[in-house]
């Protein structure tokens, strides 16, 4: 596995985080600029035409400030917490496929005319010839995929728990403790959602996921209550509205990053943007087909090419906005709806989802049945969870205080 | 030297590193969380060998899930006598003596291990497809007794976790 292009490597990594933190600091201002035009009001207009450089603006002024260390801090896990953030979050993009790709080789079978010797060469002729058609991921053909992923998603929790703990603030450990178990409980939807992918696709491999879609459709048709779910707990796993209680300024006093201040805060406020971006890939090629587009994935060389980039960018696009338009669209919830969210309503959800993707895998029925229980399910949790909240109210009063 | 040999120093010596300051720290909750940097790097060492299912799954089950609670199990009942953490002399000697015991028969076994083998094996490791048919047809009973037994655990943390009634008093 030693045998790839250093050189390329090294170009394509200064690429590809060039190109995030350029997204990252244009997210910043769509953000500022969507929030404006819902709300009725015009936004950063003032530097640059349109207020387009008000991202160099807002960059320069992170760096330049004084950087303040408050006396009372854990000075090593004070400044490792930022970059563990970063760190993880931008590791995790390293399995992304972000343009046309092409499905990792399988194992080949070993047969009475085909020895051991010659399903080797085979198997290494095709791993070289995939690695030289693959050139745009920068871990092309990890095996494990989108498991990767979700085992560098669970470091991120300790960039908020090591910033909670270390700032030695009661507000920053009371924050870190609501957010990290924010996101560790998020983490089981999240995982669970995407099982039944993994069971029609028989791979958790980025590509090869893909690769199944244009062959048979894409997955929103056939789950689109996993996506549902996916979508909601990777909107918690970013800290974004309508979860976003690590970031409640408003009545929470901040949270993990109160005592932060200068480029720290800057790179820790950078990492939930870094993930939508990895997320909106994953949404948008685990679901949504990533390049393929019908009628349009059929074109040959460089143009084929860019079309394949454009159409795998607007999708990716079009989830970025929804993050946006989302933000200020829905309130955010109290901690307690928060948990009962996760644990009472999307796990159980998940868990119907993937029995009955394993009744149809097992008796060989058509997918299109899965869209249907997918509605079937939703509507009757939605039945379930109105008829619960009713019951609730009923309950006399002082049962809450006798607790 | 390669990429690999690289690589691999900087990450050995990390877990080295990190390892020791487990050892050495004073305060617990900064001992938790170097232990924490220790299994990051080892999940990083299956990285580069190869094994990416087993580097995976230790960062899920290790890093992201029991060092968690270990962290947060730390951070929340570390209090003034429990901060810092008293070594008598006597720990020392004994902790000293096993651990360079352990350590003398670590490096024997691994100067051995290499004998006759000039080159690693060329076959990569396998994927999470034939780890997964492997659980289920070949060690079908391990994996079981394996889950069964954290069953066990849910059900006994359930048990000792639960409202306390104590006796001659009405509140739950």
């Amino acid at each position: 596995m030693t045998d790839f292009d250093f050189t390329y490597a090294v170009i394509l990594m200064v690429v590809v985080f060039a190109a995030i933190m350029g997204s990252v600091a244009y997210l910043t201002f769509a953000e500022r600029k969507i929030s404006a035009w819902v709300q009725d009001r015009i936004g950063p207009n003032r530097v640059g035409p349109w207020g387009l450089l008000q991202v160099a603006a807002d960059g320069l002024k992170f760096f330049f400030k004084e950087d303040i260390i408050p006396k009372h801090v854990d000075r090593v896990f004070y400044f490792l917490a930022p970059g563990i953030g970063v760190a993880t979050a931008l590791l995790a993009f390293s399995i992304v496929p972000f343009g046309p790709s092409t499905p990792a080789p399988g194992p080949v079978g070993v047969t009475a005319e085909k020895p051991l010797d010659a399903a080797i060469a085979q198997h290494e002729a095709d791993v070289k010839s995939y690695h030289e058609h693959t050139i745009f991921a920068l871990a092309p053909g990890l095996d494990i995929g989108i498991l990767f992923a979700f085992a560098i998603g669970s470091l991120v929790v300790y960039g908020i728990i090591l910033g909670g703990w270390s700032s030695n603030s009661k507000y920053s450990l009371l924050g870190s403790l609501r957010s990290s178990a924010q996101i560790i409980s998020y983490e089981i939807p999240l995982g669970m959602s995407v099982l039944g992918v993994f069971l029609f696709a028989g791979s958790v491999n980025l590509e090869k996921i893909l690769d199944y879609q244009i062959h048979h459709g894409w997955f929103i048709l056939y789950q689109p209550l996993g996506f549902l779910l996916f979508i909601v707990s990777v909107y918690a796993e970013c800290n974004r509205l309508p979860f976003d209680l690590p970031e409640a300024e408003q009545e929470l006093v901040g949270g993990f990053h109160t005592e932060y201040g200068s480029m720290k805060l800057g790179l820790l406020l950078m990492v939930d943007y870094i993930h939508m971006i990895t997320t909106s890939f994953f949404m948008a090629i685990i679901f949504f087909g990533g390049w393929h587009f019908p009628g349009l994935s059929n074109i040959d060389g460089i143009g084929g090419m860019v079309v394949k980039f454009l159409i795998l960018g607007a999708k990716v696009f079009f989830f970025l906005m929804l993050y946006m338009i989302v933000r200020w669209t829905i309130p955010r919830f109290k901690f307690d709806q928060l948990m009962a969210l996760a644990w009472q309503v999307m796990i159980p959800l998940a868990m119907v989802n993937l029995v009955s993707v394993m009744i149809v895998k097992e008796y060989q029925l058509t997918p299109w049945i899965l869209t249907v229980t997918s509605i079937v399910t939703f509507l009757a949790a939605a039945v379930i969870s109105t008829r619960e909240k009713l019951t609730v109210i009923q309950r006399p009063v002082n049962a809450a205080h006798s607790a | 030297m390669s990429l690999d040999v690289v690589l691999f120093t900087a990450i050995a010596s990390a877990i080295a590193f990190s390892a020791l300051a487990v050892v050495f720290s004073r305060n617990i909750v900064r001992s938790a969380l170097w232990l924490l940097f220790t299994l990051i790097g080892v999940s990083l060492l299956y990285f580069l060998l190869g094994a990416e299912f087993v580097g995976a799954t230790q960062l899920i089950v290790y890093v992201g899930g029991t060092m968690v609670l270990v962290v947060f199990g730390v951070m929340l009942t570390a209090q003034q006598q429990f901060l810092k953490i008293r070594i008598r002399p006597q720990e020392w000697l004994v902790a000293g003596i096993l651990a360079s015991a352990l350590f003398v028969l670590l490096v024997t076994t691994s100067f051995h291990l290499g004998e006759g083998k000039n080159s690693p094996p060329a076959e990569p490791m396998p994927g999470s497809g034939p780890l997964g048919v492997g659980f289920l047809t070949q060690y079908l009973l391990p994996f079981e007794i394996i889950s069964v037994h954290l069953l066990v655990v849910l059900i006994g943390a359930a048990y000792l976790a639960r409202a306390k009634r104590r006796p001659g008093g009405n509140r739950d």
